[in-house]
C-alpha cells in the first residue's frame, strides 16, 4: 500500500512540514494553509492519491490552496470520494477514478477545475464537464518518451521471446547453445503498422526505424500528413493494415469508435508470423477473440500493458498462453516522468483555479 | 573424398562432398568428435564445440578448413589453427542485426523492469494502478557507454540513439571514425563506467577483455546504472557482479552471456531481481540463424575447394 521505494517516502515526509496531523486509521492528509490563515479566497482542493513529490511540493507551496490528500499508493475508494469531494473548487485525479455526474454532482457548484495525472481521458464524462464549465487539464507530451520507450521494449520482449528465455535459464531448460532453439522474428526488413497515429505513434515509428524496418504503415479516422511525414508512413485502411504488418502496434485512444477495434476479424487478416503489441486502452482489444488468435495460431505473438480489467485476474485464459506477454500498466513508469506528470498536474490545477492559461489544457 | 563433422542446422548445400553429421540438438561429446574429425578435410562446428590442438591433431594432416557457425572464435585455438596452415570461415555481420537488437532488446527489459511485471501480473501482485510502482529508468536524457564499438557496438548505438540518448560514450584500443555517425564520444573505460547511465559490453573477448568488469569498474559506476552483457561471459567476473548487485552498487544488470554456459540454475545471480538473464540468444532469430548456416557451408566449400572464402577469418 505504501511506496515500495523508501527513500522517495522519507524525501515526501521531509517536503510536507508538518501540518495537523491526520486522524488515526485514515489516509486523509489535510495541507497546505494554517487554520488561522485560511479566507474566503482560499481554493479548496482535492488529490485522489499520493502523487510523486515534485506535483504535491507544487501544490503545498501554492499559499492560496487548501488540499487534501488520499495519502496512499492505492485507489481512493468510490465513497470516500465522493464524501470528500463536496464543495471543492478542484480535482486532481488519476486514470483509476471514474469522473462522472455522479461524481460531479456530489462535488457541486464550485468545481472548476479537473486535473487528471493522465494523457487518457477515458475515465472523464466530457459531456457532463463541458456542462458544467468545468475545464480540465490532463498530461499529453512529458510521458510520450517514457511509453514509446515501454512500447518498443514490450514489442522487443515478445518478438524476441524475452519471457520464456529468461524463465528457461532460471528453470534449468538451458542446455548448450542450439542452432533453432528460442528463435523470435526480427525487425530487420519488416513492416510494422501503427493504429492511431498520434504522438505516440510518431515516437515508437522514431526508435524502430534504425532496426531496419522496411515499411512503416499507419490507419487512423483520417490522414495525418503532418505526423505521417515525420516518420515516412503510409496511410493504409484497417484491413490493409492487417494483411500487411510483421507488427501492429495499437496506438490509439479509446472511444466509442475504437473499442473493441481488435477484433476476431481484425486478427483473422494478420499474417501468421505477425506481432500484435497494445500499449494503448485494454478497451480497444476484445480479449476472447485475441485469445483464440494466439492459441489457434492465427498471429505469433502478443504484448500488452493494458487490459480489460485492471488488474487482470490471475486465472485470466491469456495467462496459459506463452505468447502472451502481460505488462502491469507501466508505459509511463519512469522516476522522471512520473514526476514530470505530477508536477504537470498540479501546474494544471493551479491555473486553472486562478482562471488562467494552463500549460496543458484539454479541449472540450 | 571429403568428410566433415556437422551438427545440426537448417538443410545447407554439400555440394560433392561426403558429410559426416552429429545429428542431434546436443552437443558432440568430446570422444566422438575426437573420433568423427580423422581423417576430415573440413570440419563445420558450433562455438559449444573447443577447437583446440587435441581435435586439430586428432583430425590430421588432411584438414583444410574449420567453420564456425558463430562470430566470436575464443572456442578456436587460433594459433595452433595458424601453425597448421588451416584455413578459418565465420559469420561476422549476418548476425550483428538480430544481435544487436537482442541487445537494445535486454537492456530495455532491464531498465524498465520487464520481467517483474510480468512476474506481479502473474502472482497478483498487480493491484491497480500506482504513480510510484515498478518505476525504471528510461534512456531519454541519459548517457551510454558502449565497451567496444565494433560491428555489433556500433550497431547497438545506432539503435539505442532516437531514445534520446544525450551523450554517446565508447571505449577501446583506439578511436573508430565510424563512431562520428552516432556522435561518439571515445572516453577511457574510467571516465566512461563512472559517467554513463547505461553501461553495455560489446567487445571481444581476448586475454586483455578477460575479467574486464570486475569490483574496481563496477566501483565506479553509478549507483543508478544499467549494465548490459552480450559479448561473452568470461569478460565479466560474476562474484564481484553478484556483489555489486546485491549491495546497490549499481542498479541492474541484463546478461545474455555467462560462464559457464548454461548457467547452473542455482547461480546466485539467477536469485536477484535485478538481473535479467537469457540463454545466450543474441542471434537467434529464424531468418539470422538461416543466413548464418548458409554463409558457414559456403565458408566451408570454399575452404575445401581452395577458393575465396565469402567471410574468412584472418589469422
Amino acid at each position: 500500500m505504501w511506496s515500495s521505494w523508501s527513500p522517495l517516502r522519507r524525501l515526501q515526509r521531509i517536503a510536507v512540514s508538518a501540518s495537523r496531523p491526520a486522524a488515526a486509521g485514515n489516509n486523509n492528509y489535510i495541507g497546505g494553509m494554517q487554520r488561522r490563515e485560511q479566507s474566503a479566497l482560499a481554493h479548496r482542493v482535492y488529490i485522489t492519491r499520493k502523487v510523486p513529490p515534485e506535483g504535491l511540493e507544487i501544490v503545498r507551496r501554492c499559499g492560496r490552496v487548501k488540499f487534501e490528500l488520499w495519502d496512499s499508493d492505492d485507489p481512493v475508494p468510490r465513497d470516500e470520494l465522493l464524501k470528500k469531494v463536496k464543495g471543492v473548487d478542484g480535482l486532481l485525479c488519476m486514470l483509476t477514478e471514474k469522473v462522472d455526474a455522479e461524481l460531479l454532482d456530489a462535488a457541486g457548484p464550485n468545481l472548476k477545475v479537473l486535473s487528471t495525472m493522465s494523457v487518457g481521458f477515458d475515465h472523464l464524462c466530457l459531456d457532463e464537464l463541458k456542462k458544467r464549465g468545468i475545464r480540465v487539464g490532463y498530461t499529453p507530451d512529458v510521458l510520450t518518451d517514457a511509453v514509446a520507450e515501454l512500447t518498443v521494449a514490450l514489442l522487443l520482449a515478445t518478438s524476441r521471446r524475452l519471457i520464456e528465455a529468461a524463465h528457461e535459464a532460471k528453470t534449468g531448460g538451458w542446455g548448450t547453445w542450439r542452432t533453432l532453439w528460442l528463435c523470435g522474428y526480427e525487425l530487420a526488413n519488416s513492416t510494422v503498422g501503427i493504429l492511431g497515429l498520434g504522438r505516440i505513434g510518431v515516437a515508437i515509428a522514431e526508435r524502430l526505424k534504425p532496426f531496419k524496418v522496411k515499411k512503416f504503415l499507419y490507419t487512423d479516422v483520417a490522414p495525418r500528413p503532418q505526423l505521417a511525414e515525420m516518420i515516412n508512413a503510409e496511410y493504409v485502411s484497417l484491413e490493409e493494415l492487417a494483411k500487411q504488418s510483421d507488427f501492429l502496434a495499437a496506438c490509439c485512444a479509446l472511444t466509442p469508435e475504437t473499442q473493441g477495434i481488435c477484433n476476431r476479424k481484425l486478427f483473422s487478416q494478420m499474417k501468421k508470423n505477425a506481432i500484435f503489441i497494445n500499449t494503448s486502452r485494454g478497451g480497444i482489444v476484445n480479449q476472447e477473440d485475441l485469445y483464440e488468435a494466439l492459441s489457434a495460431g492465427q498471429i505469433a505473438a502478443a504484448g500488452l500493458d493494458v487490459t480489460t480489467p485492471e488488474p487482470l485476474p490471475t486465472d485470466h485464459p491469456l495467462f496459459k498462453l506463452k505468447n502472451c506477454v502481460i505488462l502491469p500498466h507501466i508505459a509511463s513508469a519512469s522516476y522522471t516522468t512520473r514526476n514530470a506528470m505530477s508536477a504537470l498536474a498540479a501546474n494544471n490545477l493551479l491555473a486553472g483555479l486562478r482562471g488562467e492559461p494552463m500549460p496543458k489544457e484539454l479541449e472540450l | 573424398r571429403c568428410g566433415g563433422l556437422l551438427v545440426r542446422v537448417p538443410p545447407l548445400p554439400a555440394a560433392g562432398c561426403k558429410v559426416s553429421l552429429w545429428d542431434s540438438d546436443e552437443p558432440i561429446p568430446r570422444t566422438d568428435l575426437l573420433q568423427g574429425v580423422s581423417g576430415a578435410h573440413g570440419i563445420l562446428c558450433l562455438l559449444s564445440d573447443r577447437i583446440d590442438a587435441e581435435v586439430i591433431n586428432a583430425a590430421g594432416p588432411n584438414l583444410k578448413v574449420i567453420s564456425t557457425l558463430s562470430v566470436g572464435f575464443d572456442h578456436l585455438a587460433v594459433g595452433e589453427i595458424k601453425k597448421r596452415g588451416v584455413r578459418v570461415g565465420y559469420t561476422p555481420d549476418v548476425l550483428t542485426d538480430a544481435t544487436a537488437e537482442l541487445t537494445v532488446a535486454l537492456l530495455l527489459a532491464t531498465a524498465r523492469r520487464i520481467p517483474e511485471g510480468v512476474e506481479e501480473v502473474k502472482n497478483g501482485g498487480w493491484s491497480s494502478w500506482k504513480p510510484l510502482w515498478l518505476c525504471g529508468y528510461g534512456l531519454s536524457g541519459s548517457t551510454v557507454g558502449v565497451i567496444g564499438l565494433g560491428r555489433i557496438g556500433l550497431a547497438i548505438a545506432r539503435r539505442l540513439k532516437p531514445f534520446g540518448v544525450k551523450r554517446l560514450l565508447y571505449s577501446g584500443r583506439t578511436s573508430k571514425p565510424q563512431a562520428a555517425e552516432v556522435d561518439g564520444e571515445f572516453a577511457s573505460l574510467d571516465r566512461l563506467v563512472s559517467e554513463s547511465d547505461f553501461v553495455v559490453v560489446s567487445c571481444s573477448l581476448t586475454p586483455e577483455t578477460q575479467g574486464l568488469c570486475d569490483k574496481a569498474l563496477f566501483s565506479k559506476m553509478k549507483k543508478t546504472a544499467v549494465f548490459v552483457n552480450t559479448s561473452r561471459g568470461a569478460v565479466v567476473n560474476q562474484e564481484d557482479l553478484h556483489e555489486a548487485l546485491s549491495s546497490g552498487r549499481i542498479a541492474a544488470a541484463g546478461l545474455d552471456v555467462t560462464t559457464p554456459e548454461p548457467l547452473p540454475t542455482d547461480h546466485p545471480l539467477l536469485k536477484l531481481k535485478n538481473c535479467v538473464i537469457l540463454p545466450h540468444i543474441g542471434s537467434a532469430t529464424y531468418s539470422t540463424r538461416g543466413i548464418m548456416a548458409e554463409l558457414c557451408a559456403n565458408n566451408l566449400l570454399a575452404g575445401l575447394t581452395g577458393s575465396a572464402m565469402p567471410s574468412e577469418l584472418a589469422l
